[in-house]
């Protein structure tokens, strides 16, 4: 095989649906594989700990839809990764089972359906810790105790390449992974054909966001990468979209701190001598990146742990003298809450939005609140009554507070909603570490099933 | 001297998380010219970004001139990482906008 084309129709399958327009022009391109990652831990440890998808389950569908029928026509291989935002087992079952429905649906011939699981057992991790071989943090992580083992409910492991080739390498015709390195999911494919490591990650690269290395700006739109054994082109579907020198060079460095080198299980791929070239008018060209293995491989894991129920209240406020005493209002009300549950034992929030709702420490002008005020309550409390009442206290006390000068003295807040809402669990990410494997599939078993008819 | 807002010379002024516990900051240029103007004028560094946004400079856990792609990017450690409640951006993708006004010297 001298070259080898992928097509990506989607950065995060499920977040919001692929364009149909540039995925058909994708896939009119002729490619060998169509493949998407699901996931990302942008959207928060609420839903690995809950085992929920962020993502509702009709945009999954579709775009599962658009790439299994593309996928059956051309006759050529659709690989996903990181199921349903999270990539829990939960979310490949899911998945799976949307696979056969389709097929079902669109009765289509028979093909081989492989996928992973991805969850890891605490006591694998407890093993580790106990035999002293540590689960070493990231970014500012300690390295893992058995306390914060404890206080995790779920945990998945980033698989890198091993168990997508292994499922390749058994005649998968779709595969459905667990939580994976976007990474895994388009260098596979140039693993398995024999491409070199030095290109296939950095193929990977171009295609893990779609259309986040295109210009002009604008997500969910296809492109297509593709391998030869000399370098690696990147082209924009998406008929407006091109591909340009700038934009694709600008994209290795997106939700990275380091634009030189990536880390995945089993090496790191170094870009310091990567050499971008305009191709033709919409593709850009790159060569000079190298892959460099690992002595030791270690896989990434993310552990979500429950911190307790949550409500959250909304209020706002107009008086400019009740807006310069923000902090005073949210101290009563926070002093109410202490006198009915204590000091400890639950957490109260209160985000201003108008001041630093948004960037919180980091706002530079927050002595400079507009000239009205929205105000997020949120109480998070071990049990629902509690969690309620607590948060039902510190927003209604708002409306209470004593200003000593306020002229409004029938109310210091405006309420949009007369009440607290029950909002999702609070989880926080416990688990943001790697663990020695020996093996890259260690963590990752695969299965194989016969699908359609 | 005159001056220009950052907006003004670069193509894209961004933030994003970089993994659960940092949020990362991009300044894209779209040509070596304003890219080179902005690195001589000394307006965005390590040291400035720490003023700007008010933080010990040990929370920034990187600071990168990237010549490849005409960018300036530096990455920040949050205080809790994303998703904890009270967090007002999970994805970190709000936390650019002091950058916009930044003056750069000619």
């Amino acid at each position: 095989m001298k070259t080898l084309k992928i097509i990506c129709p989607n950065g995060h399958l499920g977040f919001a649906p692929l364009r149909e327009e540039s995925f058909r022009i994708g896939v009119d391109a002729g490619p060998d594989y169509i493949a998407a990652d699901s996931g990302s831990d942008d959207v928060g440890p609420v839903p690995l700990g809950s085992d929920t998808s962020t993502s509702p389950e009709g945009w999954q569908r579709h775009d599962l839809e658009q790439m299994l029928l593309a996928s059956r026509k051309l006759g050529v291989p659709m690989i996903i990764g990181s199921a349903g935002d999270t990539g829990a087992n939960s979310r490949v079952d899911l998945y799976v089972r949307i696979i056969s429905e389709l097929a079902k649906k669109h009765k289509l011939a028979k093909f081989r359906l492989g996928y992973f699981y991805s969850e890891v057992d605490k006591e694998f991790l407890r093993d580790k810790i106990r035999a002293g071989d540590p689960v070493l943090g990231l970014d500012g992580y300690a390295e893992l105790t058995e306390s914060e083992l404890d206080a995790t409910e779920r945990v998945v492991a980033m698989a890198g390449v091993h168990p997508f080739v292994e499922l390749l390498r058994q005649g998968a015709d779709v595969i459905i992974g667990g939580r994976s390195s976007d990474a895994a999911v388009f260098a596979a494919p140039a693993v398995h054909h024999g491409f070199s490591d030095d290109y296939a990650y950095y193929l990977r690269k171009v295609l893990e966001c779609a259309s986040f290395c295109a210009e002009p700006y604008g997500g969910k739109e296809t492109v297509m990468g593709e391998i030869s054994h000399e370098d690696v082109k990147v082209t924009a579907m998406h008929p407006p979209q091109r591909c340009t020198v700038a934009s694709v060079a600008g994209h290795a460095m997106y939700e990275r701190s380091n634009p030189f080198e990536e880390f995945f299980a089993g090496g790191k791929l170094d870009m310091t001598n990567c050499r971008y070239e305009q191709f033709s008018e919409r593709t850009t060209r790159i060569t000079g990146s190298k892959f460099i293995p690992a002595e030791r491989m270690r896989v990434k894991l993310e552990g979500s742990g429950k911190v307790g129920e949550r409500f959250v209240g909304i209020c706002g406020i107009r008086d400019p003298y009740t807006i310069a005493n923000v902090d005073r209002v949210i101290e009563w009300a926070r002093t109410q809450v202490r006198e009915r549950f204590g000091d400890t034992g639950y957490e109260l929030h209160y985000n201003v939005f108008g001041r630093d709702g948004v960037m919180g420490d980091l706002e530079p002008l927050r002595d400079q609140p507009g000239h009205e005020l929205c105000i997020m309550v949120q109480g998070v409390a071990p049990n629902v009554e509690m969690a309620e009442e607590l948060t039902m206290i510190g927003l209604r006390q708002m409306f209470y507070a004593r200003l000593p000068d306020v002229k409004g003295t029938a109310g210091s807040v405006s309420f949009p909603l007369d009440e607290v809402l029950h909002a999702s669990a609070a989880y926080r990410w416990t688990l943001n570490h790697t663990v020695a494997v020996d093996d890259g599939l260690e963590l990752f078993p695969t299965h194989m099933i016969d699908i359609g008819v | 001297m005159t001056t220009q807002k950052l907006s003004e010379l670069a193509k894209t002024i961004r933030s994003k998380n970089a993994g659960v516990n940092k949020i990362t900051f991009d300044v894209i240029f779209r040509d070596r010219e304003n890219y080179e103007r902005v690195k001589r004028s000394g307006a965005l560094t390590r040291e400035s970004m720490a003023r700007l946004y008010r933080i010990p400079a040990e929370r920034i856990s990187d600071f990168v001139e990237y010549d490849p792609g005409y960018a300036i990017k530096f990455t920040i450690y949050r205080l809790r990482p994303s998703g904890c409640a009270g967090d007002g951006d999970i994805f970190g993708a709000q936390q650019y906008a002091p950058l916009l006004d930044l003056e750069v010297a000619a």
